[in-house]
C-alpha cells in the first residue's frame, strides 16, 4: 500500500466518523422538533380587546403604509351624529369638514341614513392604521372601530415587527383558518 | 322564584358580555329607512398550500443545483437556477420564510412550550442541511435568495487581506449564537430584523435596513457575497456539515495536474492549494503549535463561558419586558418618570409591579443559564479554528475547502481539463 493510500484511508475514516457525528444530532433534533410541529400555518393578528391604540402599528410595520387597517363592526356601531371616532373632541360643528375630523388621512366616510343616524365606513386605501379613531370610539362610543391586520397587505414576517414592540402584547400568531379577530363575529363567506 | 334567579343570571350574563366586549353605550339603532349593514372588506390570508409549494420548489431547486454542480458542471445553469430562486423565493414570495431565519423558530420551539412550529418551517430548516450532508452547500449555490442576489451582483471580485478576512469571518459565529440566545428566550428575532436584502425583495421597508441592504449590495460587487461570508448564521451550520459531506464539487473533473490556473479563480478564498509546489511549515514546528493550541482549547472555552456570562444582564436588555422592568424600577427608586409607551401602557393595564419584576427575574434567569452555553460554544469554535490551522495535510491537488465552498462553480472554466472535456462533448 502506497503512502498516499494510507493517508486516504485515514481521511476517509475521519470523514465517515464526522458524517455520523453531524447526522445523528440533526436526526435527533428533527425527532425532537417533529413532536412540537403542526401542519397548521400561522399568521399575525391583533386581539382588539388587548389593543391599547398606542399608534405603533402605523409606524412599526415593515410596509411603509402599514398593513394594519381600521375595521368597523357595523352591528356594534351606535350610528351617532356626534361620533367620537370621527370628530375631534370639543368641535362645535358636526359636518364632514377636514378640520373637524380625528382621522389624519380623512379615511372615514360619514353618510346620513335617517334622523338622527349617520353611517361611518372606512376607506382602507387611505387608512394608515394609526388608531386615533379607535381610541376615540373606545373612549366615548360603542368601541365598534378596531384595528386588524389585513392579510392581503401583510407579508407575514417570521416575527412581526409590530408584535415585537406592541406594548400590550396584542399581536399574536393565530391559525391561518381563523385569520381575523372580528369584534361582531362576522364570518367571511367561503370562497 | 326560580324564574327570577334565571332572569338575574341572564342579566348578569348580558352585562358581563357588555363589560368584556366593548362599551355598548349607545343601543343598536333600528332603522326605518331599510338601511343594510355594509359588506366587510375581508380577504383571507394566502392559502397555506403555498408554504408546501415552497417546500416542493426548494426540493426541486436543490436537486437541480446538485446536478449542475456535480454532474453537468455548468456555471451557466447554476446562475440560471440562482436567478430563478431569487425571483421565486425573493421577489415573488418576498423572502419569508427562509432557512436562515428558521434557526430562530427552531430555537424558540426547543426552549418554549407555547410556540407550535409550522411543518414547512421545520422542512425549510432541515432539507438544506440534509442536502449539505450529501453533496455540500448546494443551498448556498442555488436555492438561497440572499446568496443568489449576491452571486449575481458579484461581478468584480477583489481579494481582501487575509487578516481582515479571518477577523470578519468570526462574525457569523457571534451572530448565530446571539440569534439563538435571543430567540430561545423569546426576546427578539435579530436575523429577520437585520436581514439586509429582504427590503430589496419587497421593494419596501424601514429606511435604515434599506440603506444597509443597498450598501451591502454595492460593496458585494467587489467583495463578493459579503453577507454569506461575514454575517450568515445558517452558513456556519452548513459550513460544519459540509466538511463531512459525502460528495462535493471538485475543481477539475479528472486528476489535477497542478497547473495553478485555478489558484486565483475563487473570490471566497475557498481553494486549498496543493503543496507540491510550495514550501510547508516543518513538521516539528506545526506539532509544537498543535500541542500549544490543544492546551489552549479548554482555556479559551472556559474563558468564553465566563466572558459572556458577565454580559448576561446587558444582553437581556434586548428583551422588551426586561427594559420595561428596568424603566419602572428607576421610576420607583429614583423617581425618574417612566414615559415610554411601554411604561404608560403597563400602568394603564392594571398589572402589578411585583408580577412584572417576577417575570423579569425569570427572563434574566434564562439569560444567565443561556449565556455560558453561548460563550462556551464561541470559545470552543475559536479554539478549534486555531487548532485546525496547525493541521498540515499532504495535498497533491487543488481542492475546494469543503466548509467555505459555496459550490458556485466559478472555478470550473479556469480548469483546462474541464474546458478540454467540454470541447470533446
Amino acid at each position: 500500500m502506497s503512502e498516499k493510500n494510507k493517508y486516504q484511508n485515514r481521511r476517509d475514516f475521519v470523514k465517515k466518523v464526522g458524517k455520523w457525528a453531524v447526522a445523528l444530532p440533526i436526526a435527533y433534533l428533527g425527532y425532537e422538533l417533529i413532536q412540537k410541529t403542526s401542519a397548521q400555518e400561522f399568521v399575525w393578528q391583533i386581539d382588539p380587546y388587548k389593543c391599547t391604540q398606542c399608534g405603533q402599528c402605523e409606524t412599526n410595520c415593515v410596509q411603509t403604509v402599514s398593513a394594519v387597517k381600521c375595521m368597523h363592526a357595523y352591528e356594534m356601531c351606535g350610528y351617532c351624529d356626534l361620533c367620537s371616532g370621527y370628530l375631534r373632541q370639543g368641535v362645535k360643528e358636526r359636518n364632514t369638514g377636514a378640520e373637524l375630523q380625528l382621522c389624519p388621512t380623512s379615511a372615514i366616510n360619514r353618510s346620513f341614513i335617517e334622523n338622527p343616524y349617520f353611517a361611518y365606513t372606512i376607506d382602507e386605501e387611505l387608512c394608515n392604521g394609526c388608531g386615533k379613531c379607535v381610541k376615540g370610539c373606545a373612549a366615548f362610543g360603542n368601541s365598534s372601530l378596531y384595528l386588524q391586520i389585513k392579510h392581503e397587505l401583510c407579508v407575514n414576517c417570521n416575527l412581526c415587527s409590530i408584535a415585537q414592540t406592541c406594548p400590550a402584547e396584542a399581536i399574536q400568531r393565530v391559525p391561518n383558518s381563523k385569520a381575523y379577530n372580528l369584534k361582531d363575529g362576522y364570518k367571511p363567506k367561503e370562497s | 322564584m326560580n324564574k327570577k334567579i334565571l332572569y338575574i343570571l341572564l342579566f348578569i350574563f348580558i352585562g358581563w358580555n357588555y363589560f368584556i366586549y366593548g362599551q355598548a353605550r349607545f343601543p343598536k339603532p333600528e332603522f326605518d329607512s331599510g338601511y343594510n349593514y355594509p359588506e366587510y372588506q375581508i380577504t383571507e390570508p394566502i392559502s397555506p398550500v403555498w408554504e408546501y409549494i415552497d417546500v416542493a420548489v426548494l426540493l426541486i431547486v436543490l436537486t437541480l443545483t446538485t446536478r449542475f454542480t456535480l454532474k453537468t458542471r455548468s456555471r451557466k445553469s447554476i446562475i440560471l437556477i440562482s436567478a430563478f430562486s431569487l425571483l421565486y423565493f425573493g421577489f415573488f414570495r418576498e423572502g419569508c420564510i427562509c432557512s436562515i431565519g428558521s434557526i430562530q423558530n427552531i430555537a424558540l420551539t426547543l426552549f418554549n412550550d407555547g410556540y407550535t412550529l409550522p411543518l414547512s418551517v421545520l422542512l425549510f430548516f432541515l432539507i438544506p442541511i440534509l442536502f449539505t450532508i450529501g453533496y455540500g452547500r448546494q443551498f448556498c449555490a442555488g436555492a438561497c435568495p440572499l446568496g443568489a442576489i449576491q452571486e449575481l451582483t458579484g461581478i468584480y471580485p477583489v481579494k481582501l487581506p487575509k487578516t481582515v478576512e479571518t477577523i470578519l469571518s468570526t462574525v457569523p459565529y457571534i451572530y448565530l449564537v446571539l440569534s439563538i440566545l435571543f430567540a430561545a428566550t423569546d426576546s427578539h428575532f435579530i436575523i429577520c430584523k437585520y436581514d439586509p436584502y429582504v427590503g430589496i425583495f419587497r421593494l419596501n421597508g424601514p429606511s435604515t435596513i434599506m440603506i444597509f441592504g443597498i450598501l451591502l449590495l454595492v460593496s458585494g460587487v467587489f467583495i463578493n457575497r459579503p453577507y454569506c461570508r461575514f454575517l450568515c448564521p445558517y452558513g456556519v451550520i452548513l459550513n460544519w456539515v459540509s466538511r463531512f459531506s459525502g460528495k462535493h464539487l471538485t475543481i477539475t473533473p479528472d486528476i489535477c495536474t497542478n497547473c495553478r490556473l485555478c489558484e486565483t479563480s475563487c473570490p471566497y478564498e475557498a481553494i486549498i492549494p496543493s503543496d507540491l509546489l510550495q514550501e510547508k511549515e516543518s513538521m516539528v514546528k506545526s506539532r509544537k503549535k498543535f500541542i500549544i493550541y490543544l492546551i489552549l482549547l479548554p482555556i479559551i472555552t472556559v474563558g468564553g463561558i465566563f466572558f459572556l456570562q458577565m454580559f448576561s444582564e446587558n444582553l437581556a436588555m434586548v428583551n422588551q419586558k426586561v427594559r420595561l422592568a428596568k424603566e419602572l424600577r428607576l421610576e420607583k427608586e429614583n423617581e425618574i418618570k417612566a414615559i415610554s409607551i411601554d411604561a404608560v401602557t403597563f400602568k394603564e393595564s392594571g398589572s402589578t409591579l411585583e408580577q412584572l419584576f417576577l417575570e423579569e427575574q425569570q427572563i434574566l434567569e434564562r439569560f444567565r443559564k443561556g449565556t455560558p452555553w453561548a460563550g462556551g460554544f464561541l470559545g470552543l469554535s475559536l479554539g478549534l479554528a486555531l487548532l485546525l490551522t496547525t493541521i498540515n495535510r499532504k495535498r497533491d491537488e487543488y481542492k475546494p475547502d469543503q466548509g467555505k465552498c459555496y459550490s458556485c462553480g466559478r472555478c470550473f472554466e479556469y480548469c483546462p481539463i474541464h474546458l478540454e472535456k467540454l470541447e470533446l462533448k
